[in-house]
């Protein structure tokens, strides 16, 4: 550790053990010993980051449930010896809760278990829990679980003079050693309270029973009544203080929710949200929706649309791996259909696609993209494609979500298809919006690229969606219906597509029997043309282009024969004008002939007029002429 | 801890025969209190028409789910029918008897 040496003499002895001066450079100044190295007792030294440190910090002993979910959000599951409270309102799954505790208990962690019931006989409990596959007969033989049903029937009890429970923990205490039981379950152990008028009695008893427990080391879960503005009806939250997990249904819209709550967790950090829930085949599921963050790792794979025409749309590739896809479009614009095409390329391909449809049972669907050359059944026989088929008004948003969630982690597959969200929308847009963002992180944070349909209403904005889900999306694919000449036709263009340079053009969406074809829509004059005006219009362009062929040609033919006839004429003034360039110079040798002769008959002349008398009259003549 | 009343000899004259048995948890202070005021009671009101049987959970805590005992001492009423039973150390008579359906003896 180097300090300033001024320091280090004020440090007492006992604190550094050593004190070595070292020359130090400060800016290039000339060296002196003004810092001096000092050895720490190492005892005293404080770590430097007191958070890594704790990390290595023993945490507090947790018995791990074997609920989907509830463990992430508890970091581990429940106290470990340690009583927790679980309430609720009737009905919201508290029973099946500490059901699953026990026999996932007994089965998966080989911690047996005790259920004291006060509520329903074992045979009863048997029977409930066996449509989940818990089979409570096998484990009680196998002496992993200990069922006791306590009645408490109150017109049968006369109450004279003290008494305490000591019944209760002696068959708890018999319970417990016959199978070596480290869980505990008392279901519903306020309904002694109905069974007994002494309620000082058995509040210290309550207290006791609690103390045993812990004493014990039993994880125990104790289900209560909700009571009205109390966790639980009879205050029992005051006794045990260590857990306190609360069960909540909730009824918004004639749809029903069930909720989650850990209202405290003594001495461990826990989810502090509501988390919704759901019971089904499988038991027990709590979702953890608390992962919002924008840290996915993103992919450069390539995924195919299925339609070769619109993969060359988007680069000639189709999507990115990973991504959101929307296609949104009014009634009957195809937005099934391309989910289907995506369904079947991927499956072809070799992946796994689930499609969660909300409008068309399985059948129905199957059918229908037969009409367009899709067999999807294939694909399910071969296990590549799930398909799942429910109305949106089953369940609330939250249980579509949880269940979304179920079926990706059990099937894990590549693609995921939803078609339609907008029926899900059945109150909050605020909500669906949260939840598709959820949805959206949680399949992108696994790489799954996820396919959405989304329906416009008619009048509205086609560029609007209902749920205002656009800026989560990374592709949005708009479908809509272009009417024109007595017809609709459907066109599909790409609103945008992140990270690629797509194609900004329309195009007209044809179904044929052998899957869907992408044209370019037919742009002429301004005006674009779809359906059979845009056959109409290219017939009449073609027409109009033989027409003008035709002209091309009748003009060649007739500028060909004109050629000619100039090239004849031309032909025949050269002719002529050999014939007058020959008697030019016909005329011209004439000329000069009749020059040369003058000239030797202007010397000849004097000749003659000297001779002329012997000469005669011929030479006369020939003179003048 | 097993106790057995004698049976008295006009049983059949009785119109009701009480089948009784009490549930206590080891020798507690409780427990004995309940043991004697139970005594007490049966040999002034049912004369001898009577079974008692007191069972201690300390030694048999499986017997407890049988009679569907939480609360100790509880006193079971298995005959006549039905099914009555008396929680507590027995100390208030007149309630003991009303929990017993026993009638005050006429003189």
């Amino acid at each position: 550790m180097l300090i300033a040496k001024d320091a280090a003499a004020r440090l007492p002895r006992s604190v550094c053990t050593s004190v070595v001066s070292v020359p130090m450079f400060v800016h290039n100044c000339r060296p002196g010993p003004i810092a001096v190295r000092i050895r720490m007792r190492k005892d005293l030294i404080v770590p430097k980051k007191l958070s890594t440190a704790r990390r290595n910090f023993p945490q507090l002993d947790k018995a791990p449930t074997g609920i989907t979910g509830f463990d992430e959000i508890t970091n581990g599951g429940l106290p470990k010896g340690r009583p927790t409270i679980l309430c609720g309102g009737p009905g919201c799954g508290k029973t099946m809760f500490a059901m699953e505790f026990l026999v996932r208990g007994a089965i998966e962690y080989n911690e047996p278990g005790v259920l004291m019931s006060f509520e329903e006989t074992s045979e009863d409990l048997t029977r409930n829990v066996e449509s989940l596959g818990f089979d409570l007969k096998g484990l009680v033989s196998r002496r992993k679980l200990f069922l006791d049903y306590a009645h408490i029937e109150s017109s049968e009890i006369q109450e004279t003079g003290e008494f305490d429970l000591e019944g209760l923990f002696l068959r708890l205490q018999h319970a417990v050693e016959s199978v070596r039981a480290k869980r505990v379950v008392l279901d519903t152990l306020e309904a002694v309270f109905s069974g007994f008028s002494n309620a000082g009695i058995l509040r210290a008893e309550i207290r006791r029973l609690f103390r045993w427990l812990k004493d014990r080391g039993l994880t125990t879960v104790i289900t209560a009544e909700r009571g009205h503005g109390t966790l639980t009806r009879h205050g029992l939250e005051e006794y045990v203080s260590d857990c306190v997990i609360a069960l909540d249904h909730r009824v918004t819209d004639q749809i029903s929710t069930r909720r989650m709550r850990i209202v405290k967790y003594r001495g461990s950090s826990h989810g502090t949200d509501e988390y919704p829930f759901l019971i089904d085949t499988d038991g027990f599921s709590v979702m953890p929706l608390s992962s919002i963050r924008l840290e996915h790792k993103v992919s450069n794979q390539r995924i195919s649309s299925g339609i070769k025409d619109l993969d060359e749309m988007l680069e000639g590739k189709g999507f990115y791996r990973g991504t959101s896809i929307l296609v949104s479009g009014t009634a009957g614009t195809g937005k099934s259909n391309i989910a289907a095409h995506f369904a079947d390329e991927c499956c072809r391909t070799g992946k796994r696609c689930l499609y969660i449809a909300f409008e068309e049972s399985a059948d129905q669907a199957i059918r229908n993209m037969r009409s367009i050359g899709i067999d999807l059944n294939r694909h399910i026989r071969k296990k590549a494609l799930q398909f799942w088929a429910w109305r949106p008004t089953q369940s609330g948003l939250e249980m579509h979500l949880l269940r979304i969630h179920q079926l990706v982690e059990q099937f894990k597959p590549d693609v995921v298809i939803v078609d339609p969200i907008t029926n899900l929308i059945t109150g909050n847009t605020n909500e669906i919006h949260a939840m598709l963002m959820r949805l959206i992180d949680f399949l992108k944070e696994r790489q799954i690229t996820a396919m959405f349909t989304s329906l416009t209403a008619g009048q509205q904005a086609q560029e609007e969606t209902e749920v205002g889900i656009s800026s989560l999306m990374d592709t949005w694919i708009l479908l809509r219906n272009v009417e024109l000449y007595g017809e609709r036709n459907r066109c599909l263009y790409i609103l945008k597509s992140r990270g690629m340079a797509h194609s900004n053009q329309l195009r007209e969406f044809i179904f044929t029997p052998q899957r869907i074809r992408l044209i370019p829509a037919h742009i002429s004059a301004g005006t674009v043309y779809t359906g059979s005006a845009r056959l109409a219009q290219a017939a009449r362009e073609k027409a109009e282009a033989l027409r003008q062929r035709q002209d091309r040609e009748q003009k060649r033919k007739h500028l060909g024969s004109k050629s000619k006839r100039l090239a004849s004429r031309i032909l025949a003034l050269r002719t002529e004008l050999e014939g007058e360039e020959a008697e030019f110079e016909r005329i011209g040798r004439v000329e000069q002939d009749r020059q040369r002769q003058v000239e030797r008959d202007s010397i000849d002349m004097p000749k003659q007029r000297t001779f002329r008398s012997t000469t005669g009259d011929g030479t006369e003549r020939r003179n003048e002429g | 801890m097993r106790a057995k009343a004698a049976k008295n000899s006009n049983t059949a004259q009785s119109p009701a025969f009480f089948e009784l048995r009490l549930y206590v948890a080891g020798q507690t202070p409780k427990s004995l209190t309940a043991l004697t005021n139970l005594k007490n009671i049966c040999d002034a009101y049912l004369d001898g028409h009577y079974t008692l049987k007191v069972i201690d959970l300390m030694k048999t805590p499986q017997l407890a789910q049988g009679d569907q005992i939480l609360a100790i001492p509880t006193l079971v009423r298995n005959l006549p029918q039905p099914i009555r039973k008396i929680i507590g150390d027995l100390s208030d008579t007149q309630r003991v008897l009303v929990g017993l359906d026993v009638r005050e003896k006429v003189d």
